[in-house]
């Protein structure tokens, strides 16, 4: 009798080739020769193009591997067509980010090779808590991503606003894991198990009394947790500060990369382990989707800064991601899932705009330096007003689809007073996602920003737009896709 | 003679969590009193899970408190590193500082 076997690594394929292929960069990165500012620039060009092709190699693996459900590690860590859909979501994120980055951080003196790695760290530790099966992995996987995420969060180390973007969201974050944790301890204590299907045994109990109040306490600490991770109202306050002070390719990173590798892993925990619980979680996940939807259309009204505005924005959209998990059905994880497909491609190329937004090689933030783009860029201006349009759901762009296939479900739940919560506040975020536009085509033109945009750019801009205007007519694939991850979701 | 039972080890740790909850928000000196706190929450979580774990016979408990330990030791690293940045441009590192973004 062998003492233990080895465990089939195959389902792990992805993070492993990804974990090995990091530090390889991270070796070569350190042992190139820095004997000037141009060595420098030279190996972080390397290594981000490095990075790049091995985000895109990780997204083959994980897709060349899918299929059906798969337990490995004591069941620490499963992979199913749902983790493989959100972690192409999140590979795609992290690539896009990393190219559309390096023209600004060697504009900026700050192209170290450090940054990448960083990102792929950040993706890795996401795509762990996306294939997290118990607790300890959970909690593993979230680590991970977040230790990174505070590093590259102050990554412009010699910038103040950049480092106290840094220091507020690690505090708050750390507090966060903090509070995840101690649910965790009781949900551990008081069900005897930290894996997930046991849980989900412990739980349902013999049906004759409801859980305890330890586990509904222990719930109720780790939503307040992952809340935080996705920036829902009342755990939003770190949003808007960290995306505005740290530097805006960090930002573009945030606002997609961990909300949807975040709102994954809230719908792996709310549905798997407490998915019987529906009755207890449901309420406070109504709240917080509500306050999210109403904060992000409100708040953002009189912002003048772009990056603070996109904060608001995306609490806005987590609120609405939060109606298909409050309906707790198949239809609705689908529709977060189509919802968080449109929301990388309308955030990766409004990003992609405001990476345009320089005027004499610098950064400029304001809304109002938007004025006349209409008329000195066109295609930008273009673009732009596609990315607004769709982010305030007209139709016929995508954002319509996605608002779309999240309001049905909540219907059918018979949540009628979140859909009209809902519907009311996308009327007013309406309101700051046209005035974006009317700014840029009905004002004078002040100094017009710098030509030309990049390549890089360009096609990110190029390729989103036609996402985002394709999708309504021709949305089959997708539609297909998320539906076998979110049957994939409840089959466990 | 007093038994030491699972209560008490929670009640303890209910109490350590919450001082640390109150010392990030209360607090309105110094950053380093804020990382202290986060330490605080973090042990107070493991005496949390080593207790049930006592309690359960189950070893994963403890598996699971040695992780936080490893992970809270990478996490106060990289606060401290985030901390000398934010020191090294701003000159202060009192809490009542930290406010060149708000809106």
């Amino acid at each position: 009798m062998p003492m233990a076997q080895v465990p089939s690594l195959i389902p792990a394929a992805p993070e492993l080739f990804m974990a090995v292929m990091i530090m390889a960069m991270l070796m070569f990165g350190v042992f190139q020769k820095s004997a000037s500012a141009g060595d420098e620039v030279r190996t972080a060009r390397y290594v981000s193009h490095l990075s790049v092709a091995v985000l895109a190699l990780t997204v083959l693996i994980a897709v060349a591997f899918s299929g059906g459900r798969v337990l490995v590690f004591n069941e620490l860590f499963v992979t199913d067509d749902f983790a493989v859909f959100t972690k192409v979501l999140v590979l795609l994120a992290s690539a896009v980010t990393i190219l559309m980055a390096q023209s600004f951080l060697e504009r900026h003196k700050m192209a170290r090779f450090e940054y990448p790695i960083l990102i792929a760290f950040a993706s890795l530790g996401m795509m762990m808590m996306i294939s997290a099966n118990n607790l300890m992995s959970l909690y593993l996987g979230l680590e991970l991503q977040s230790l990174s995420l505070y590093v590259i969060a102050s990554f412009q180390r010699d910038d103040s606003r950049s480092t106290e973007a840094g220091l507020k969201y690690f505090v708050l974050g750390a507090l966060a894991s903090g509070m995840l944790l101690y649910g965790s301890s009781l949900i551990y204590g008081f069900t005897g198990t930290t894996d997930f299907a046991a849980i989900t045994a412990a739980v349902a109990g013999d049906g004759t009394h409801g859980p305890g109040l330890g586990v509904i306490f222990g719930i109720v600490f780790i939503l307040a947790g992952l809340a935080f991770k996705v920036s829902a109202v009342p755990f939003h306050m770190w949003t808007p500060d960290v995306y505005e002070g740290a530097p805006t390719p960090v930002t573009a990173f945030f606002a997609i990369a961990p909300k949807i590798a975040a709102l994954a892993l809230f719908m792996r925990v709310m549905v798997g382990p407490f998915g019987g619980l529906l009755a207890e979680w449901q309420q406070i996940v109504i709240f917080i989707s509500m306050a999210s939807m109403l904060l992000g259309a409100f708040a953002a009204l009189n912002q003048t800064n772009i990056k603070r505005l996109m904060a608001y924005s995306s609490i806005g959209h987590v609120g609405y991601a939060l109606i298909g998990i409050a309906a707790g059905s198949k239809a609705g994880i689908q529709g977060v899932l189509i919802y968080l497909t449109i929301y990388l491609a309308m955030n990766l190329g409004t990003f992609a705009c405001i990476l345009c937004m320089r005027r004499g090689d610098q950064m400029v933030e304001q809304i109002s330096d938007l004025a006349g783009l209409g008329k000195t860029h066109k295609m930008l201006a273009l673009a732009l007003t596609i990315f607004m349009f769709s982010m305030a759901g007209i139709p016929p762009l995508a954002g319509f689809i996605g608002k779309l296939y999240i309001f049905m479900p909540a219907i059918d739940a018979g949540l009628y007073s979140l859909a009209v919560v809902g519907v009311l506040a996308s009327v007013v975020s309406a309101v700051y996602y046209l005035r974006i536009i009317k700014i840029m085509y009905f004002d004078d033109v002040a100094d017009s920003l710098d030509r030309p945009v990049e390549k890089t750019i360009g096609w990110v801009l190029t390729l989103s737009g036609l996402f985002v205007v394709i999708m309504t007519f021709y949305p089959g694939p997708i539609l297909d896709s998320a539906k076998l991850a979110a049957a994939a979701l409840f089959a466990g | 003679m007093l038994e030491i039972g699972l209560g008490h080890y929670l009640t303890v740790a209910a109490i350590l969590f919450t001082t640390g909850i109150f010392g990030i928000f209360l607090n309105r000196k110094n950053v380093i009193i804020i990382l202290m706190s986060v330490e605080l929450m973090l042990l107070a979580v493991n005496i949390n899970f080593v207790a049930f774990s006592a309690e359960l016979n189950d070893l994963v408990g403890q598996v699971f408190a040695v992780f936080i330990l490893t992970v809270a030791a990478a996490e106060a690293a990289i606060g401290l590193a985030i901390l000398v940045i934010y020191f090294r441009n701003r000159g202060t590192i009192a809490v009542e500082d930290i406010n060149m973004m708000k809106g």
